[in-house]
């Protein structure tokens, strides 16, 4: 995959004088992402240019992180099959994360 | 079961620390739990250990002492196991990394901090729309803006803090816009001052948002947001010294990220599970546990101290939980009347001295219930279930008097956060329609804490694999 076609890690999100881990990359939603080691999923997604990570289960609004804290449950995500928030999942390399919207 | 102990502590900020550590030293032994990869809770939070030692320098030092001196004492700590369950006995159910964990122990110290308050507006469910707390996540732990323009608002100390570390960051702040009136930042300046290092810390930050030239609009609010492309527009308006919307000329926004936070609440998830007494105390976040001198529950064995049993700041945390990790080994016969005495005298006048500073942010970060009274009917409270205000006045009107009743009504705090984040709404809306606070009551704490991942609790079983006793002879 070109550099073009996926995210660029050089996001406004990110803070420049911040040493980061190593690069990983991930898929979410079919896109890959790049990211470092140590972000969690929810601020990869975000420098990504992705916040909304589900629908609502009644009026299927848009619904992304919002506590940051493992509280509100906002930003589940399902990763590798298992339903997680993204807040407090760390990015690895390779992970296939799809929207934590309840079918 | 994985081993018993005389104590478990519930959460590793700064009173969790400090309560292990305390126990430790008397000659306990004590488990400290997290859910966190490193001790410091949210106030101290750790930066990821993937990110480099300039980043890790960044840290307070505070935090950065905590954690050493933790890992120096023999307290076991198992952090990423997030707690689900507490049962009287005591046992504490957990799941980590590598499945579920529990453990016994004769006794527990509750010290699970604070989680954040919103007070509802339309939009607020928006992508981009984050609390206060949220953002000083991003920022200390993650070295991340929450976009290139925000606007910060809400009341109390994080405003300011969120606001200084956007701009330290390198982000834009469009306006921070704040509940309270200058007068109330000054009215309790003699308490502020008490705490010189946080004092001057506050004067300065003010100093970098005058240089910035960063408007900052007191007793105003925020009326809405709606999604425009990828940013927000963000509606913003006068309120008076109660909270209520004031009839004028509302300003508009367009930004990035919005930040938002209207002070804490105390996360009481093991007290109310376990049916310990509660009171309810505005200045102290809402619903507390009912504790004695010495931080005990209503319940023999159970403690809680730090934010969990009313907020009181980091400062005041420390103390407090040192206090009651002593409390424990006094109560579990390691420490006789005249030692403990001894130990606790110096400890509880430096508790009151920090908590002149916490009672002066609380005041802050108190709920204004006209604030509350102005929500507007279709605006969603409840964000896991998508319940409006109206619904829950509806049920309120209908003959719902407590915050359950309006749950099983509606299913209002029935998701997946467990009415964490809209409970102290709920309360104050259905107080609104004149039913007492303390009547109204509080959501019944319930197991899980945390959705769990059934599979992760019983691995799957395959029928061939199952044990079965031989038949009983006939």
């Amino acid at each position: 995959m070109s550099e073009s076609q996926s995210s660029s890690p050089h996001s406004f999100h990110r803070a420049t004088d911040v040493e980061r881990g190593a690069r990983v990359r991930f898929v979410f939603d079919g896109r890959t992402i790049e990211a470092y080691a140590g972000e969690s999923v929810a601020a990869a997604l975000m420098a990504a240019g992705v916040r909304t990570l589900r629908a609502s289960p009644r009026t299927e609004a848009p619904r992304g992180a919002f506590c940051w804290m493992g509280l509100c449950q906002e930003c589940v995500v399902i990763a590798d099959g298992v339903r997680r928030p993204a807040c407090r999942l760390e990015v690895r390399d390779g992970m296939v994360i799809m929207p934590g919207t309840v079918p | 079961m994985s081993g018993e102990t005389d104590l478990i502590v519930v959460g590793g900020g700064p009173a969790g620390v400090e309560a292990a550590l305390a126990a430790s030293e008397r000659g306990l032994s004590v488990r400290l739990v997290d859910e966190a990869p490193q001790a410091g809770g949210q106030v101290y939070r750790a930066p990821p250990r993937a990110f480099g030692a300039k980043f890790q320098q960044k840290a307070d030092p505070i935090g950065v002492r905590l954690r050493d001196r933790l890992r120096a004492s023999a307290v076991q700590t198992h952090f990423d196991h997030s707690v689900w369950s507490a049962s009287p006995g005591y046992r504490i159910d957990a799941l980590g990394p590598d499945g579920a964990v529990s453990w016994r122990a004769r006794a527990v110290i509750a010290a699970t901090g604070a989680q954040e308050r919103v007070v509802p507006f339309p939009g607020w469910t928006l992508p981009g729309v984050t609390g206060l707390a949220g953002a000083t996540i991003m920022l200390k732990s993650q070295g991340m803006l929450p976009g290139a323009v925000t606007l910060v608002a809400g009341q109390g100390p994080l405003l300011l803090a969120v606001a200084i570390g956007i701009l330290k960051a390198g982000g834009k702040l469009a306006a921070v816009i704040d509940l309270a009136s200058q007068a109330d930042w000054l009215a309790d300046w003699p308490a502020i001052a008490s705490q010189p290092r946080l004092a001057l810390r506050g004067l300065a930050w003010q100093a970098i948002l005058r240089r910035a030239g960063v408007p900052v609009l007191y007793r105003h609010a925020i009326r809405s947001a709606e999604a425009q492309g990828d940013q927000l527009l963000v509606s913003v308006g006068a309120v008076d010294a109660e909270g209520a919307p004031v009839a004028g000329r509302d300003r508009s926004f367009v930004v990035d990220a919005l930040t938002v936070g209207n002070g804490l609440t105390a996360s009481t998830d093991i007290t109310r599970l376990m049916r310990a007494e509660h009171r309810f105390d505005s200045l102290r976040g809402g619903w507390v546990p009912q504790l004695d001198t010495d931080f005990r529950t209503t319940l023999p064995g159970l403690y809680v101290a730090g934010d969990g049993a009313g907020i009181a700041g980091a400062a005041a945390a420390a103390i407090d939980g040192r206090l009651a990790g002593l409390a424990v080994a006094h109560d579990l016969g390691q420490c006789d009347d005249a030692a403990y005495q001894n130990l606790i005298a110096p400890l509880r006048r430096s508790a009151l001295r920090a908590r002149k500073f916490g009672t002066a942010m609380a005041k802050l970060m108190v709920l204004r219930p006209a604030q509350v009274a102005a929500i507007a009917d279709e605006t969603i409270v409840c964000r896991c279930e998508d319940v409006t205000q109206g619904e829950i006045c509806t049920a309120v009107r209908e003959g719902a008097r407590g915050v359950n009743q309006v749950k099983a009504w509606t299913r209002c705090g029935m998701g997946p956060c467990q009415g964490r984040i809209c409970g102290d709404i709920v309360g104050q809306l259905v107080t609104g329609q004149g039913n007492a606070r303390e009547e109204a009551g509080y959501f019944t704490g319930r197991t899980p804490f945390r959705p769990l991942p059934l599979d992760e609790l019983a691995p799957p079983i395959a029928y061939g694999d199952l044990q079965l006793p031989p038949p009983a002879p006939l």
